[in-house]
């Protein structure tokens, strides 16, 4: 068991990324970027990893690069946000069709206009179709553990898929926590050496990434959904047996207080922390209040999701992200097409919350709960509203 | 060419038989096809060349034809040969 130390969580990322015996790293240092990028790049130039670090024109080369040297069957690290993903995106389908198991972290920033860099989650939600490995750290242990475990389930023989941990800029990437590091020696009786599923060599040529006509493409796009929706089981038991290596588990939807709960609050990311103080508030109050953390955005985890809520009258579900002139935020819309079926399902309420850094406080997520719970004919339910926009 | 099945495909649709591309026959896209006429054909190559197929080939006889399994009737050919010696015509 490592040591606990007080550490920034993106230092403390690029710590954990340096102890997985990455080949090749590629970021563009623009802003905004994290420390992660800077921490690696000395890891390597201290010569404390074996690894090439490269240093690209954008972060469109950022990813470029990556896929490249993924392709070759070298570990592949890339960490970026914002604008940077914005610009990474016409490659995020490529690597997931070629089965690269690229591994990324996205420190979650707003995207521009007009130009904010603060936390939220507008850059990953216009990701989500890219056929990559979705997940959401909480905290910084959960930053780091979910760095690490990513190499191990985009590896996964039965995966081969990139995979993104989102960790929410600022909000966690900049704030010092006390943190556990994990052991050299755990990380490697954790990870296995990268076996590539195919690797361009002059020895044994291969084609990567060729074209295909109409004859081909819906049997590639339909083998490509089944690959990501097939990487739950390999996620499921990664997360298991880190939850026996080290003591902490992980679950593609976490509860606190729901089992009994009226009222549900789900949340992604940093914010379920604050949440979880409002829903003890509630608690104290005699409100049975709940929250449902949704950690695997991708592939969606639709019998958790049904299973978390299915005793609950309301759900509020909170966005970080505006999905302009449609149904409601991206999870809004996700969970209430998840639940459609489902005769009974509570009312459904969506707020989107904490745009572009604006913080969000206990009595906020309290307030929330309140108003929901003042509705009593649901009249507001299937409707999404801006918490506390300025009228 | 038996299509495969979504299931079939390898992982990452990687491609490991070293020109298996001629398996495909591009001459399916044509709508129209070169002709030779070899009375003013000087024997150069430039049609061979130009190609974007590759599938110009020289005879014993020193004079050129199309593959017409890749021909694409693209015109190419016809457009860079200089004496004239190679038209394009409707196919079918
Ligand atoms: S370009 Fe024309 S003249 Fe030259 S080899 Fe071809 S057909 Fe003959
Ligand atoms: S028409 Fe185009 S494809 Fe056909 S032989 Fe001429 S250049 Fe080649």
């Amino acid at each position: 068991m490592g040591k606990r130390l007080g550490m920034e969580v993106a230092v403390a990322v690029a710590e954990a990324v340096g102890l997985c015996n990455i080949d090749m790293a590629a970021v563009y240092p623009i802003t905004p970027q994290s420390h992660i990028a800077e921490h690696l790049s000395d890891l390597v130039a201290d010569g404390k990893i074996d690894a090439e670090f490269v240093t690209v024109e954008s972060e469109h080369s950022a990813m470029s690069a990556v896929i490249g040297a993924s392709g070759t069957g070298a570990r592949s690290y890339t960490a970026t946000s914002s604008q940077g993903l914005m610009l990474m995106h016409e490659l995020l389908p490529i690597a997931s069709a070629m089965r690269l198991p690229i591994t990324m972290a996205i420190a979650n920033r707003a995207v521009s206009g007009p130009l904010n860099i603060l936390n939220d989650h507008s850059d990953i939600m216009p990701q989500r179709d890219a056929g990559w490995i979705a997940v959401f750290a909480e905290n910084g242990q959960e930053a780091i553990d979910l760095s690490i475990q990513a190499f191990k389930i985009a590896e996964h023989k039965d995966v081969m898929l990139p995979v993104c941990v989102n960790i929410d800029g600022f909000q966690l990437t900049h704030m010092v926590e006390p943190l556990e590091m994990p052991t050299q020696e755990e990380v490697n009786q954790f990870l296995p050496p990268f076996v590539p599923h195919a690797t361009l060599h002059p020895a044994k040529p291969v084609t990567m990434g060729a074209f295909a006509m109409s004859d081909y493409f819906t049997e590639i796009m339909k083998a490509k959904d089944e690959a990501v929706k097939n990487s739950k089981k390999v996620i499921l038991d990664v997360w298991n047996e880190w939850g026996k290596l080290f003591g902490r588990s992980y679950k593609p939807v976490e509860t606190y207080k729901a089992d009994d709960a009226d009222i549900l609050m789900l949340t992604m990311g940093s914010m379920g922390e604050t949440a979880q103080m409002a829903v003890d508030e509630l608690r104290d109050r005699g409100v049975k209040a709940g929250l449902v953390k949704l950690r695997l955005w991708r592939p969606f985890p639709f019998p958790e999701i049904k299973a978390a809520v299915k005793n609950a009258k309301k759900l509020i579900v909170t966005d970080r992200a505006v999905s302009f002139g449609g149904p409601g935020g991206p999870v809004f819309s996700e969970i209430k097409s998840a639940l459609f079926a489902d005769t009974r399902r509570p009312a459904i309420y969506n707020y989107i919350i904490g745009l572009g850094g604006r913080d969000v406080a206990v009595n906020e997520f309290a307030g929330m709960f309140e108003k929901v719970l003042a509705d009593t004919g649901n009249v507001a339910a299937d409707t999404y509203e801006f918490w506390g926009v300025r009228e | 060419m038996t299509l495969k099945s979504w299931k079939e495909l390898p992982i990452g649709c990687v491609v490991s038989e070293p020109g298996s591309a001629s398996e495909y026959h591009t001459g399916s896209w044509r709508a129209q096809r070169p002709i030779w006429n070899n009375d003013k054909c000087i024997k150069c190559g430039i049609c061979y060349v130009f190609c974007p197929e590759g599938c110009v080939q020289q005879s014993e006889d020193g004079f050129f034809k199309a593959n017409m399994d890749y021909c694409k009737g693209c015109g190419i050919c016809a457009h860079e040969c200089w004496p004239r010696a190679i038209t394009i015509v409707e196919e079918g």
